[in-house]
């Protein structure tokens, strides 16, 4: 072999190993929990009956999705499919599916109900599907209540009512604190609504803080000051990072967690029998009792080179008899309307467990409208972001009440006027 | 033994030499040219060229190109896609009335981590010299088991900066380890050292300095033991107290190694980001929110991020790493001109 042969079976080699093939379709995937490993299972049957098409799956932190996918797509390097949670904001990369789906009407019907979610404004794309929906939601540990011989209160008691409550089994139960909720703008959205809280305008910009808003704040600041929420949670951070404060739950350092559907695997996983725990749905404002909406959607990229191929890939994994078994072995709550009327049987030998799934499934019926419409408004994740940070800022005596709300009101100002 | 034998000497075997010889003829013909052409001077800079194309690639361009997204705005990631702001940024950042009173600026958290950075800097680097100057001091003497507590001041320099915040953070949380040892020892309470403001402040200076003391100790140490002994001796034959010593003789011949742990110190507490990020958060609040997060988050983390005022941040706070370099340079010269005189 002469040195031209090395050289080119050399360059060839290194062409085949950083260039997409005809055929390629590569899903950037991130997981809460085992999803990855239902997915790839799954995808392992695509292959057999699809051999020229070869899925590669790369699974990466959700830092990388949340950080980097974004700076990929701007500079058309990303994957040809990726599962998102940032996916109004990003809707202008996500590929329309339209033309290369066999059956788009099936997808339509099946998806349609989330579809504004992906897609942006005044589009009729159809730009992915959602692999779960998630709604926020609350978890009570049911053994502290009982030996505190305190009731759990009932599915239309109050925020106050249950900060009474857990109040009570923290004082009997020698708890640091008795109750918790993510630190996110957006595990706070759905009780400040239930306050009254309204985020969209009349003309589809940013509300000012209204009274429902202030309302909620001044309560969760006020539980706060005087120890009934773990104040770590919110204060131990700064800016918009996102803290959980599920590792307080499962070590049953508090009587009541507001997190949402998709802790269910984890927490079921953790907690490991350890002690009862029961989904309670959303505590009641004097407005609603809702829980915010949301999920992670897999969505087709527009750069890709193979839009067939990846519209097989998504076809087949939208497909009702995929959804419900990624569904039931992920214990997810579908999307997909046929799974749905279906019935789901969960892959778990926990009746508690699917009892948790099914109180999520019963408080959908009270998500309110103002709840529905935050996933596909552009302003809904900025909106968050300001939450979190001044409202941090209030719990730590940085800031007062009424500066906060201003803080807020300026903010949303200055987002507005940068993304014009 | 002869002073012959006691050097040891090297030879290239057979091979090495038939290999090595006509290499270095070859490399010699083109060096030789250019010593012809371009003097001394010419050769200095053709040795020095590839040294700077790394130093133009790497740092010159990158800081070209973020001065020049300092002058953009929008929510655009590339810079050919963003519009020409001008001095907008800047103007936004020194949009205040009070800069003392981060609350009154327009972007009151630029001037918050501003502000924390400023006393982190003036506490971190003045406590991090004297923890390691102490310890060199004492490291320097002949003490029991000396390499071995070199090795343990030395031994977190080696760790990441994110297992450093991460051991911390297993330390000072509430339910942490130190809590534990303080309610076994005298019953006390819990205590919430990383939700406490001052606590936590200290905090991130306390450990700063535990993970980067031991490779200032080193500089200090190798500074120590290049003093002449013969000095010592002398101050000790005349009976001079131990402090004058350390004042007159060990303070003035260290200054040189003082200059550069200042210099080196000063500037990595203006970057201080990475094991304060795991620790804190930047909380409680933004107690401990330094300018580097501050940067992060406008830039990388937050919901529309902005980069063009990150770019506009990370300009001032080059400018005053540029400032603070000069001056510690000057400083340098006057001392080594104190020297020669």
């Amino acid at each position: 072999m002469n040195s031209k042969t090395i050289l080119a079976a050399a360059g060839l080699a290194l062409l085949t190993t950083t260039t997409a093939l005809a055929g390629d379709v590569r899903i950037m995937w991130y997981s809460d929990g085992v999803e990855g490993e239902v997915l790839k299972d799954l995808l392992s049957r695509f292959s057999e009956e699809n051999p020229g098409i070869n899925v590669i799956v790369d699974e990466v932190a959700y830092s990388v999705i949340k950080e980097q996918l974004p700076v990929q797509l701007a500079g058309g390097n990303g994957p040809d499919i990726a599962r998102v949670t940032d996916i109004k904001n990003l809707a202008e990369y996500w590929l329309d599916l339209t033309p290369y789906l066999s059956d788009p009407e099936t997808w339509k019907k099946n998806y349609g109900a989330q579809a504004d979610w992906m897609r942006v404004d005044g589009s009729d794309a159809i730009t992915g599907f959602m692999t779960q929906i998630t709604l926020t939601g609350g978890f009570a540990n049911k053994t502290l209540f009982e030996q505190a011989g305190v009731e759990l209160p009932g599915n239309d008691a109050t925020w106050a009512e249950w900060v009474e409550a857990s109040s009570k089994v923290a004082e009997s139960q020698q708890l640091p604190f008795a109750f918790a909720i993510d630190r996110s703008g957006h595990r706070i959205a759905g009780p400040a609504i239930s306050y009254g809280a309204k985020f969209i305008g009349e003309d589809g910009m940013p509300n000012p803080v209204d009274d429902g808003m202030k309302a909620f704040i001044a309560d969760f600041v006020k539980w706060n000051e005087d120890g009934s929420h773990a104040k770590d949670v919110w204060v131990s951070a700064a800016g918009t990072t996102y803290r959980p404060a599920t590792d307080d739950f499962i070590n049953a350092q508090t009587a009541f967690y507001y997190s949402g559907s998709w802790q269910v695997a984890n927490l079921d996983t953790k907690i490991d029998g350890a002690f009862d725990w029961v989904a309670t749905g959303s505590p009641c404002g004097p407005e609603a009792c809702t829980g915010m909406p949301g999920g992670a959607a897999v969505v087709a990229i527009k750069d890709t080179k193979n839009p067939e191929e990846v519209a097989k890939v998504m076809e087949y994994l939208a497909s009702t008899p995929v959804a419900k078994e990624f569904a039931e072995r992920t214990l997810f709550l579908p999307a997909n309307k046929e799974v749905i009327a279906g019935g789901l049987d969960f892959d778990t030998d926990s009746q508690a467990v699917k009892d948790v799934l099914n109180t999520f499934v019963a408080a959908t019926e009270t998500t309110a409208p103002e709840a529905q419409a935050l996933p596909a408004w552009k302003w809904a994740g900025p909106y968050y972001s300001a939450l979190v940070s001044r409202v941090s800022q209030v719990i730590a005596g940085e800031l007062t009440l009424e500066d906060a709300y201003a803080r807020i009101d300026s903010d949303m100002a200055d987002k507005v006027k940068q993304a014009q | 033994m002869s002073a012959d034998s006691s050097r040891q000497r090297y030879t290239l075997s057979g091979l090495s030499f038939a290999v090595i010889r006509p290499v270095m003829g070859l490399i010699d013909i083109p060096l030789r040219a250019l010593q012809r052409v371009g003097g001394q001077t010419g050769m200095a800079a053709f040795f020095i060229l590839p040294n700077m194309a790394v130093f133009t690639i790497f740092v010159l361009v990158p800081f070209v190109i973020n001065f020049v997204y300092s002058m953009t705005g929008g929510i655009e990631i590339f810079l050919n896609q963003r519009d020409f702001v001008g001095a907008y940024q800047y103007k936004e950042i020194f949009s205040c009335a009070d800069y003392l009173e981060p609350a009154t600026c327009k972007q009151d958290g630029f001037w918050t981590a501003a502000q924390n950075t400023a006393m982190f800097v003036v506490l971190q680097v003045a406590l991090l010299i004297a923890v390691s100057l102490i310890t060199a001091v004492i490291l320097n003497r002949e003490i029991i088991g000396r390499s071995f507590w070199r090795a343990v001041f030395f031994f977190p320099v080696l760790l990441s900066p994110v297992v450093v915040g991460l051991i911390w953070r297993w330390i000072l949380q509430r339910d942490g380890l130190l809590n534990a040892i303080l309610f076994e020892l005298f019953g006390a309470d819990q205590f919430n050292w990383l939700v406490d403001r001052t606590a936590a402040f200290a905090a991130t200076i306390g450990v700063s300095i535990w993970a980067h003391m031991g490779f200032y100790t080193l500089i200090l140490l190798a500074g120590l033991q290049a003093i002449p002994k013969d000095l010592y001796e002398a101050a000790e034959m005349d009976g001079t107290p131990r402090s004058r010593v350390f004042w007159r003789i060990t303070m003035p011949l260290l200054m040189p190694n003082l200059l550069v742990v200042l210099v080196l110190a000063l500037i990595r507490a203006v970057q201080v980001f990475d094991e304060v990020f795991v620790l804190t958060g930047g909380g409680p609040g933004t107690s401990t929110m330094y300018i580097v997060q501050y940067i992060y988050e406008m830039g990388f983390a937050s919901e529309l991020r902005n980069p063009g005022l990150a770019a506009a941040a990370s300009i001032l706070m080059g400018a005053v790493l540029i400032v603070l370099t000069l001056l510690q340079m000057a400083a340098a010269r006057r001392n080594e001109k104190k020297g020669a005189n």
